[in-house]
């Protein structure tokens, strides 16, 4: 996985928190900055997917590993 | 791109559906949209300070139930007094197991968001409710102020 600047463990967190979280963590971060997100809710794969196609930021990795699930933004 | 516009109506009381609302809204704002929800009717239980909300089992056949309950238990004795306050302590106690977030949770994370939450006056008058009943940072107004911004809406839902 590649660098990041901040990380949000969304873990144990259902719809749409783990949005309404990544979003939050990423209105403190600069443009160009990444936020690494972990999450466990299996309909995160596509509402991060949407996430980032609906607000410019780019989704740059989205992989499962060790049963959660990794995803990497950055700031548009 | 000009931000997109999302207009809701939550007219129901109830616990279950007092998500969709909240849950929407919450997200669209997240997405960039510019959201406004109008309660009217029992939606105004959604906005009071002390939320006590309430599932029932009563006349909603697509309600799962434990023990499968929903295909044997007889319709007529979801009516039993008890009943209601069990299927609610069930209904959240499941979704603090799953991890779905707490309404006032949600609902302070529309306000954070700057998803404006308008009271229906008629209503509030009607049912004799006060102000003072309500969560801060809310407006009073009437249908016409909903067409305000649902006429200029990309998406409109009646809940």
């Amino acid at each position: 996985m590649a660098d990041f600047d901040l990380e949000l463990d969304a873990s144990g967190l259902n719809c749409p928190l783990p949005i309404l979280r990544a979003k939050k963590s990423l209105s403190g971060l600069a443009a160009g900055q990444v936020l690494h997100i972990i999450a466990t809710d299996p309909g995160s794969v596509k509402d991060f997917e949407a996430f980032a196609k609906q607000t410019g930021n780019e989704l740059m990795e989205s992989k499962e590993e060790g049963g959660k699930f990794h995803f990497l933004i950055k700031k548009a | 791109m000009e931000q997109k516009k999302l207009a809701i109506i939550a007219t129901k009381g109830s616990l279950d559906w007092a998500y969709p609302p909240f849950i929407l809204a919450s997200t669209a704002s997240a997405l960039g949209y510019d959201t406004e929800i109008f309660f009217t009717f029992y939606g105004l239980q959604l906005l009071k300070k002390r939320l006590s909300l309430e599932v029932t089992p009563l006349g909603n056949p697509g309600m799962p139930m434990p023990m499968g309950m929903d295909k044997w238990f007889p319709v007529a004795l979801t009516a039993l007094p008890g009943m209601q306050s069990m299927m609610t302590y069930m209904m959240k106690k499941k979704m603090a197991d799953k991890g779905v977030a707490g309404l006032e949770e949600l609902r302070e994370l529309c306000q954070e968001a700057e998803v404006r939450l308008i009271a229906c006056q008629m209503t509030v008058d009607l049912f004799d409710m006060s102000p003072s009943d309500f969560i801060d940072g809310i407006e009073f107004a009437g249908a016409a102020r909903f067409f305000e911004f649902a006429g200029e809406s990309d998406i409109c839902l009646y809940i």
